[in-house]
């Protein structure tokens, strides 16, 4: 029965002393020591928070580059393949030129030979006209005896003019 | 690991021992003082786990620790030394007006006195307080003087003990609103029960947490701030249940206001029984030994009773787990607010 009776002595006791623990833990240890877990909890989320953005960053950093890479990489293609495009095309252009100049030349050539022989024809013609006056002149001052023979003397220098 | 077990084996062994050689000489003075009396394991048992007015370390002329004895009676207070109490044969004599009968302090002529004097138990709390008060400020110091970094030291061994109670105990029962202000007492309760216990299992140490008078204070204090920061909701729960009719509710609020007193009773009742009963279980095991008088029986009621203090090393934390834990409960219902 003793052991379940309370002392008023030790019920005093232990709810003063109870009490001023209470106090005194709750002004100068649970509350500095709850703040400070608060701040370090703090502290710890902000790190891992600008840890987390770093490397998010880093992941932007990344692509960008990567990205900058590709197109650098298409800009490469791009200007390789319109500098194949040009160089098709001065080839082309080159060749082309060459040929019109070649037909011109040539055509030049045609028409110069052309006139070259018409010269040489005109020259011939001339040089038979006279032929023929000095031919005429000679049958007219030696044999214009015979009209029979002159008629046909003249037919046949005709006759060979003509082949001219 | 293997290293540190074995350190905590060895030393649960010599606590043993030492507990083992304390009731030894106990045994001895009671002998020598009962004058061939046989040995009586209820009254030893009893002289343990009960409060007293002086602390008995070990015989001989300084083993003893005589505490103050202070009276309040019709002639004002009186204070003395409970050495006035013992002859120089340790035997109980009468002091004055005052003679210690079953342990407790009464005046021959009947005169109505009341007892505060520092006892064992009291000097016992004194002691815990002292070592509370050192582990805890010196821990607030050491957060302060190194914020925002890991803990180190003492401070790493209670911070996670703390937001457990914190984070385990006080959030979920009572809310993230409302917590904070009961948080310091929950972390107060339960340091202060978790050391008693462990200081009340050190050899010498007294039965402080396993006395009726602490736990009714304890559970009492839980009542009155249960009490006091009650709400609506926690008297609508009481007097008007929600979604019970009428007639029920003239059975269900006798028994709802019983319920106030049962719970923090109950608190009581379960601290004191648990922590004594884990006392008298360790001497009743060691009592064997004397109760045979053989000590053959010794090796089996030491291992036994290492056994035990094992046992009630995790009862010291779990005991003051649950009495924090209902603690909380309580105040979340209190706190609660209405939401049907």
């Amino acid at each position: 029965m003793e052991l379940v009776t309370p002392g008023i002595g030790l019920i005093v006791w232990q709810a003063v002393a109870f009490i001023i623990v209470l106090l005194i833990l709750r002004a100068f240890a649970w509350n500095p020591i709850m703040s400070a877990l608060r701040t370090r909890e703090g502290l710890i989320e902000d790190s891992l928070k600008a840890a987390e953005n770093a490397k998010a960053e880093m992941e932007q950093v990344k692509l960008d580059n990567e990205y900058l890479l590709q197109e650098a990489k298409i800009e490469r293609d791009k200007l390789l393949q319109e500098a194949s495009v040009i160089a098709n095309k001065i080839k082309e252009d080159a060749k082309k030129e060459t040929s019109v100049i070649t037909d011109k030349m040539i055509a030049d050539a045609k028409s110069s030979i052309e006139s070259e022989k018409k010269a040489a024809l005109a020259e011939v013609k001339n040089l038979v006209a006279e032929l023929s006056l000095e031919i005429s002149e000679k049958l007219l001052r030696e044999k214009l005896s015979d009209d029979k023979s002159q008629k046909a003397l003249i037919d046949k220098f005709l006759k060979e003019v003509k082949v001219n | 690991m293997g290293v540190s077990l074995r350190k905590i084996i060895g030393l649960a062994g010599l606590f043993c021992l030492l507990t083992f050689a304390g009731l030894n000489t106990t045994f001895a003075a009671e002998k020598a003082g009962g004058e061939g009396e046989a040995f009586s394991p209820g009254d030893m048992i009893t002289h343990h786990i009960t409060d007293d007015y002086v602390w008995h370390f070990f015989d001989g002329h300084y083993g003893t620790l005589y505490l103050p004895v202070i009276l309040y009676t019709d002639n004002g207070l009186e204070v003395f030394s409970s050495s006035n109490f013992y002859d120089e044969h340790h035997e109980k004599v009468a002091y004055g007006n005052y003679m210690i009968d079953h342990g407790h302090i009464k005046t021959l002529d009947g005169a109505s006195v009341l007892d505060f004097s520092i006892t064992k138990n009291v000097a016992s709390m004194l002691v815990s307080i002292f070592l509370m008060l050192l582990v805890f400020l010196s821990i607030a110091k050491t957060y302060k003087k190194n914020p925002g970094e890991a803990p180190r030291g003492m401070q790493s061994f209670f911070e996670p003990i703390i937001l457990f109670i914190k984070d385990e105990i006080a959030i979920p029962n009572i809310g993230e609103k409302k917590y904070k202000k009961f948080l310091p007492f929950l972390l107060t309760l339960f340091f202060f029960i978790w050391f008693n216990n462990l200081l009340g299992l050190m050899p010498g140490g007294a039965n402080l947490t396993g006395n009726i008078s602490v736990t009714f204070v304890l559970a009492f204090i839980v009542l009155i701030v249960t009490l006091a920061s009650s709400g609506k909701a926690y008297w609508q729960h009481i007097f008007a249940m929600p979604g019970v009719p009428k007639p029920i509710l003239l059975i269900l609020i006798p028994i709802e206001l019983i319920g106030i007193l049962t719970k923090p009773f109950s608190l009581m009742v379960r601290l004191f029984a648990n922590i004594t009963a884990g006392h008298i279980i360790i001497l009743s095991l060691l009592s064997l030994i004397f109760i045979f008088e053989s000590v053959w029986i010794a090796p089996a009621s030491v291992a036994f009773s290492i056994f035990m203090n094992f046992l009630e090393l995790f009862v010291a934390l779990l005991q003051a787990y649950i009495f924090t834990l209902l603690s909380a409960m309580y105040f979340g219902a209190a706190v609660e607010e209405a939401h049907h």
